[in-house]
């Protein structure tokens, strides 16, 4: 707290977890899936969560994107205190800052890969042009040229996987949460998928947290954050 | 803000063309049922109204027999023609009196034959009746007195017997009676009833008593009262002249009915209004039916929109964009199922009031209220899952079996 003003914005974290717990269920069905996380990530940085499942790291994700509270404990992102936001703040806070690649996907049905990708940017009123010309180059980014016009449907798991990552990361959010990217994909696809992470957060400086089993992905991140039983077990930084 | 829920809200339409078809037919379904059937039967309703003031509302009907109600009467003794001329004689408040008596018979020209209603009747049959002559002539006072074998034809006799021919001159038979035909009665069409008015041959009253019946009967008398003289007070005269002439004594109940035209149009209008209002009933449980539909098809589709509204949720709709984008979707559904509605009804009830020949009678208030119900299921089975959905945090919408 006594460092100069300079570096004290430089090294206050992007995203800070203190004490977070989540527990699904009440009374005797009650399950503690986090049990006190403590977590700080800074701008720039590129984390891979491993850990057993179960180990509750799809769970800290979701807290991490907004989508769901931590029954205690607290979350800061850029120091706002997200459990005091309102249900609409915390939509806006999705909208312009967070980007989230669910673990099953999670498109829109009999939508086609193109509309599914301007989504975000229908909700952050982007001019009908800007919103064809940004869509249609995060689907060239993730190798979909060429699929604009293909429904959920007509693709494969790994298409569906990229036009996932398309959305999220389509209007350029300062952190990119990713469950299991590359769950459904061979490994060739993988590294592809692992790739294009690589350079959104080398060139455009996105973060990035990712949940993968394989440690062969995980060498891509610059962090490994170990879950295990609701808690972080190990973090090390490579 | 609204500019994007149109968007959201049509792309959402256009990619489930089926469910928002379904729902819109639910509507259209309801909507035209609804006004068909309430615009048929008000204009049934007006055309028994204005036939029965095309008749003259100043027209009474004495009938023989005891009164059992508008329109019903029991055998007892006919009348005479002395009846109706005393009748004429003593109530100065008469325009006009018609006494009349028929029969179904075959009227035979050549080789053709039609079965038909003969009337006999007088001269001031055709003014009481509101009958015009389209060709010839009604026979005369004199003709009816003397009795002479003539008649007067209406359009669906002269149609059956005489094709293309000229009526006029000819000789029809009625039985062994042979009469020259001197008049065609212009063409009235179906009565309410569905009878046709113009299945009738009419010929003077002395002529169907000797010729035809063989007896003095007479079955009906029509008198027609004086404008601006209160019929109540005509049928009372009517009645103590009536009794004096059938020598009813004090105790004994009037053996005849005297029936006024306006009862009759009361309790046929009245009729009228029940059809209409059991129509509207079926109409209803068409609507009822429709909305069930709609309700049905939106339920089905909430388990995949909760997921839907999951997505939007996560990505960082505000809950009252995605409330707003359903609310479009369920008003660009209700509206144009409730204007396709309107128009197949309207077309169709065009058409059917042409067939049925009823009047086309537009009821503002019933069309706005089908199209308000319809759209009001629309909205509120399109609208209180999404709001339900909207309100849960976005992973458990997500998670929605
Ligand atoms: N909605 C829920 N209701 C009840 N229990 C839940 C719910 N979601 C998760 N859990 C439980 O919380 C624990 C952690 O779940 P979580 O999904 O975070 O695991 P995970 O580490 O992502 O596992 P995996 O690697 O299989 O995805 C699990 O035991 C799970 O059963
Ligand atoms: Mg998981």
């Amino acid at each position: 707290m006594n460092t100069p003003a300079n570096n004290s914005a430089a090294r206050s974290p992007l995203i800070e977890l203190c004490g977070v717990t989540k527990v699904y269920g009440v009374g005797i069905a009650a399950m503690e899936a986090l049990r006190g996380v403590d977590l700080r990530i800074y701008a720039g940085d590129f984390v891979a969560v491993m850990g057993p499942s179960g180990s509750g790291k799809s769970t800290c994700m979701n807290i991490l994107g907004c989508l769901d509270t931590p029954t205690t404990g607290v979350y800061r992102f850029q120091g706002i205190e997200v459990g005091r936001l309102t249900r609409n703040q915390r939509a806006l806070l999705r909208r312009h800052y967070l980007g989230f690649v669910f673990q099953g996907f999670n498109l829109l049905n009999r939508t086609s890969a193109l509309e599914n990708v301007e989504l975000p940017l229908i909700y952050r009123h982007a001019h009908t042009t800007e919103r064809h010309v940004t869509a249609r180059l995060a689907l060239e980014q993730v190798g979909l040229t060429g699929w604009e016009h293909h429904t959920p449907g007509e693709l494969s798991g790994g298409q569906q996987q990229r036009v996932a990552i398309a959305r999220a990361i389509v209007t350029r959010p300062v952190v990119l949460l990713a469950d299991e990217p590359t769950g459904n994909l061979d490994s060739k696809r993988s590294a592809e998928i692992m790739d294009l992470l690589t350079s959104f957060n080398r060139d455009h400086g996105i973060t990035i947290i990712m949940v993968t089993h394989e440690p062969d992905m995980a060498v891509y991140a610059k962090r490994t954050v170990h879950f295990l039983d609701g808690l972080v077990a190990t973090d090390h930084t490579h | 803000m609204l500019g994007n829920a149109l968007l959201l809200a049509l792309r959402e339409l256009r990619r489930n063309v089926m469910r928002s078809f379904l729902t819109m037919l639910g509507i259209i379904i309801g909507v035209a049922a609804v006004i068909i059937l309430v615009t048929l039967g008000g204009g049934a309703t007006r055309q028994v109204t204005d036939q029965i003031a095309s008749l003259g509302s100043n027209l009474l009907m004495i009938n023989p027999g005891k009164h059992m109600g508008p329109g019903q009467s029991s055998g007892a003794a006919p009348f005479k023609l002395a009846d109706a001329e005393v009748l004429a004689r003593d109530i100065p408040s008469l325009v006009a009196v018609a006494p009349a008596a028929s029969r179904s018979m075959m009227a035979i020209l050549a080789n053709e034959n039609w079965t038909t209603a003969v009337t006999g009747s007088t001269e001031q049959y055709f003014t009481l009746n509101n009958r015009k002559i389209k060709e010839g002539r009604a026979f005369t006072a004199n003709e009816t007195r003397v009795g002479v074998a003539v008649c007067v034809i209406g359009e669906t006799v002269r149609a059956k017997l005489f094709g293309r021919q000229n009526p006029i001159g000819s000789h029809i038979r009625l039985n062994k009676l042979s009469c020259e035909v001197i008049g065609l009665l212009e063409a009235k069409g179906q009565s309410t009833m569905g009878t046709d008015q113009d299945d009738l041959v009419v010929i003077p009253l002395r002529t169907f008593q000797r010729r035809i019946a063989g007896n003095e009967e007479v079955s009906i008398i029509q008198v027609s009262v004086r404008d601006g003289v209160s019929t109540d007070r005509v049928k009372k005269d009517l009645v103590r002249l009536m009794r004096v002439r059938r020598h009813l004594a004090a105790s004994e109940e009037d053996n005849f009915d005297v029936m006024d035209l306006k009862e009759i149009a009361a309790m046929l209008s009245g009729t009228t209004q029940v059809l209409t209002s059991l129509l509207g009933a079926v109409a209803g449980v068409s609507l009822l039916v429709g909305g069930i539909g709609i309700m049905n098809i939106m339920l089905v589709s909430v388990t995949e929109r909760t997921r839907e509204i999951g997505t939007r949720l996560a990505i960082g709709a505000m809950e009252r964009e995605v409330l707003l984008q359903f609310l479009v979707e369920a008003v660009v559904v209700s509206s144009c199922g409730g204007l396709i509605g309107i128009i197949l009804a309207l077309a169709s009830s065009v058409a059917l009031a042409k067939i049925l020949n009823v009047p086309f009678i537009l009821n503002m208030p019933i069309i706005f209220i089908a199209v308000l119900f319809s759209a009001a299921i629309g909205v509120v089975f399109g609208f209180v899952p999404a709001r339900k959905a909207a309100r849960l945090d976005p992973i458990e919408a997500l998670r929605h079996e």
